[in-house]
């Protein structure tokens, strides 16, 4: 096979780009990646046609509260960083550094999660349901869909790191690891979005 | 190989000349952390603070937002990196596509009234 890898020495410095199984994985997470931003585009475009169609419901400026967003920003972008440590782990084969970022990921995206479900709690009871107006639709279907998303993420790397508790690094689940990172640092943009374009703008413009 | 992919291994193939390339790029990594961290706080005070025009904020946030994006993009997800032209080639017509549909849709939806 012409990109078989040498294993002689130990791990690969690339575990996850050393088979070609891992660079397909790789690409194809790439791949699936462009998809999404082009449907999270469709959702933001939306909102923010509507965001003005309040139909005499609650406007984002009576609802919206910085401290809240900013704590789960301030969560979800730490995430993305505990994930990079844990790529970063994987690539010098220490298995439980690796196994430890990925659960403080974990974590920090339970967080998120658990706030999210309580700031649309919240917003239920301020009178904002999801038929109210085209606002409350398209905000909840935006966010939410982000929050469909992180709950996918968390899903995903606990099964990864329940099936991997004692594997190793192998060529196997690296690449699978990785992808995850891959998609994790795409929830924390498409985070990014989010905050500036629905919980800024809708504070301050 | 096929018949080991499933096997840990005892150590790491890498020289000490990786190993130092990767604690360089690790450290790089967490800067950009931290600058994230730093712009993030930046577009939040931008928001909260009195007195500053929202003809200048939403700007000045949606552009901050921007820095964000290139800096998960290229030092998160690796894309400054060698051999990643085809996820570069991806993700950028994700982008270019991306971005008439938002415009498009806030035409559509903001002009024509529901």
């Amino acid at each position: 096979m012409a990109d078989s890898v040498d294993v002689n020495k130990g791990l690969p410095a690339n575990p996850e780009k050393a088979t070609l199984e891992g660079k397909n994985k790789f690409l194809g997470m790439f791949v699936f990646l462009a998809g999404e931003t082009t449907m999270f585009a469709t959702f933001f475009g939306t909102y923010l046609g509507l965001r003005s169609g309040t139909a005499s419901g609650p406007e984002s400026a009576d609802l919206f509260q910085l401290p809240l967003v900013f704590i789960m920003t301030m969560i979800l972008l730490t995430s993305s960083l505990t994930s990079v440590l844990a790529t970063f782990a994987m690539k010098k084969n220490q298995f439980g550094k690796l196994k430890l970022w990925m659960w403080v990921t974990f974590l920090l995206g339970v967080s998120f999660l658990s706030l999210e479900i309580y700031e649309f709690v919240e917003y239920y009871e301020h009178g904002l349901g999801y038929t109210t107006s085209a606002f409350a639709s398209s905000f909840y279907t935006l966010v939410g869909l982000h929050g469909a998303h992180v709950l996918f993420g968390l899903g995903w790397i606990l099964l990864l790191l329940l099936r991997n508790r004692n594997a190793g690094i192998t060529l196997t689940n690296a690449p699978k690891f990785y992808a995850f990172s891959l998609y994790w640092h795409f929830i924390d943009l498409v985070w990014v979005f989010i905050f500036t374009v629905v919980y800024l703008m809708g504070i301050g413009g | 190989m096929a018949e080991n992919l499933d096997q840990p291994f005892k150590e790491s193939a890498m020289n000490s000349e990786e190993r130092r390339k990767i604690n360089r790029e690790q450290r790089t990594q967490v800067i950009a952390f931290a600058f994230m961290i730093g712009i993030t706080i930046l577009a939040f005070l931008a928001v909260g603070a009195e007195g500053i025009p929202n003809a200048f904020t939403v700007p000045f946030i949606l552009l901050l937002a921007l820095v964000q994006l290139i800096l998960q993009l290229y030092y998160f997800m690796h894309l400054k990196d060698k051999d990643h032209g085809w996820p570069n080639s991806f993700m950028i017509s994700g982008l270019v596509l991306a971005a008439p549909m938002i415009a498009a849709l806030i035409l559509l939806l903001g002009v024509v009234k529901y």
